[in-house]
């Protein structure tokens, strides 16, 4: 099992510890609700090194994004992040990541569960372009978000951090801060060596900021609206129905990608949609509960006890045309549930 | 850190079972350890008053924010009461499995009685959850 440069720290902060992809990760220190809360309304602090940190040189690294990555990389310039799925030739969902512009290249973000596919893929991919990825198996990746982030990072670690734009990040003393998060707050993403990293996290956790654990960062983003890619979507499921038609681009004459071929007809065709939805009665939303509306059914994607709303919300995948109410299954029962457009929270506030 | 009581009986499944000797009433609930696994209930789903519940019936949900688990009956028996209190304030059974997060309460006729004593002791099963 795979342990990040924070084990020791987790375990003397009493993390509950369970198998993630093969890495041995925090899902709490005593309550997920609890930490949930800290982050909405405060600040809080995540290791998140399990995710896969690629960096891509060479003169045609920008040649090669633009054509593996599904979003146009080519919107970027030097300080800019861009989200991005990465589709197969079929228009199916690989997986969704992160890409920074550097200097001298580009830096990928991506889910842990996906490493040896996307480390595959990318290396196969790359053949054909003066182009290099490397996998930066040595450094570590902290989130910091919250409200109150912007305030406690300009103080320890750079005031510049106060004026950061979303989506942008800069390179500060070996820290690499992106003002980017995965909770629908206010937040950072903080890259660099292990050494800075744990200076770094027990800096702030003496300062009495909160460890969050993996089970409310998976609530949090939950009520953003923000998919999870493996659950969310898979390589079954095209961006249209899986309402990231946004971060893909089939008009631009002057850029090929992989799956863009695929994309015209499925979204010509495409009959069904991804949205949010809220059970009006207790009881929770789960992954797999079948969603009915007249004759016809959806499907719930993840669902979960949302902290913020004290009732269940869910991501589903329904047929198009489904609005207002319909009801859900759960255990043989059928519960009413409102259709609504993810986030259900955002910067603290309920949305929906 | 949650004590076990002693004088409790559990099913492999996590359930604990009391009887009030006098009474021949027995309230059930779910372990510490069930608790700790599942993390912060939000959600319970109970047995009704006057229910007939049949040793081994999925008889209840436990829901916390992470996923969603049955509750058996380890004895069968009518439901004579059931913990209110869980509606409001699920959050009983991760702070007091034992005592105020107890789920329902069982009036056991006397040919069920032998079938509590087959139970694991405390004991037994905490010697259980160490083995595992």
């Amino acid at each position: 099992m795979n342990r990040t440069f924070l084990y020791e720290t987790h375990l003397s902060l009493n993390a509950k510890l369970v198998n993630f992809s093969g890495w041995e990760m925090p899902i709490n220190y005593g309550s997920q609700i609890r930490e949930h809360n800290e982050v909405r309304n405060n600040i809080g602090i995540f290791d998140v090194s399990h995710m896969s940190i690629f960096d891509i040189t060479g003169k045609d690294s920008k040649d090669f994004l633009s054509y593996i990555l599904a979003n146009n990389v080519t919107k970027i310039v030097e300080g800019q992040a861009l989200y991005s799925l990465i589709l197969n030739h079929a228009g199916g969902i690989l997986d969704d990541l992160i890409v920074y512009k550097l200097d001298h290249g580009y830096r990928v973000v991506s889910n842990c569960a996906t490493h040896d596919q996307n480390a595959n893929w990318f290396q196969s991919n790359i053949l054909s372009f003066d182009a290099e990825i490397t996998y930066r198996e040595n450094l570590g990746i902290l989130a910091v978000q919250g409200p109150n982030s912007s305030k406690v990072l300009s103080s320890s670690v750079s005031k510049q951090l106060m004026e950061l734009a979303n989506f942008t990040f800069i390179e500060l003393e070996g820290l690499f801060v992106a003002k980017t998060g995965y909770t629908g707050e206010e937040g950072f993403e903080i890259i660099g060596s292990f050494d800075l990293l744990s200076e770094l996290w027990d800096q702030l956790i003496s300062a009495g900021i909160s460890p969050i654990g993996l089970a409310a960062r998976d609530t949090l983003r939950l009520e953003a609206g923000l998919n999870l890619s493996g659950t969310d979507m898979n390589t079954t499921n095209n961006p249209y129905e899986s309402n990231l038609g946004w971060t893909v681009d089939v008009h631009d004459p002057d850029r090929n990608f992989v799956g863009k071929e695929a994309l015209y007809k499925l979204k010509k065709n495409n009959s069904l949609k991804l949205v949010g939805c809220i059970l009006e009665s207790k009881g929770i939303l789960r992954s797999g509960q079948k969603i009915i509306q007249g004759n016809r059914e959806g499907i719930v994607l993840s669902g979960t006890f949302s902290p913020t709303l004290q009732k269940s919300i869910a991501l589903i995948r329904v047929p198009n045309d489904f609005e207002g109410t319909a009801q859900v299954e759960i255990r043989n029962k059928l519960f009413d549930i409102k259709l609504v457009c993810p986030p259900f929270v955002r910067k603290g506030k309920i949305v929906v | 850190m949650t004590d076990t009581p002693p004088d409790l009986r559990f099913l492999a499944s996590h359930e604990w079972i009391r009887l009030d000797q006098e009474t021949k009433i027995a309230t059930v609930g779910i372990s510490n350890f069930a608790q700790e696994q599942l993390g912060d209930v939000v959600y319970v789903e109970l047995p009704e008053v006057g229910a007939v519940l049949i040793s081994g019936d999925e008889v209840a949900v436990v829901e916390s924010v992470k996923a969603a688990s049955e509750v058996y009956a380890p004895i069968s028996g009518e439901v004579v009461e059931i913990n209110n209190a869980l509606e409001q304030d699920p959050n009983l059974i991760n702070d007091s499995p034992y005592d105020g997060g107890w789920f329902f309460k069982v009036k056991v006729e006397e040919d069920h009685q032998e079938n509590i004593d087959s139970l694991m002791t405390t004991e037994n099963y905490l010697q259980r959850l160490e083995e595992n």
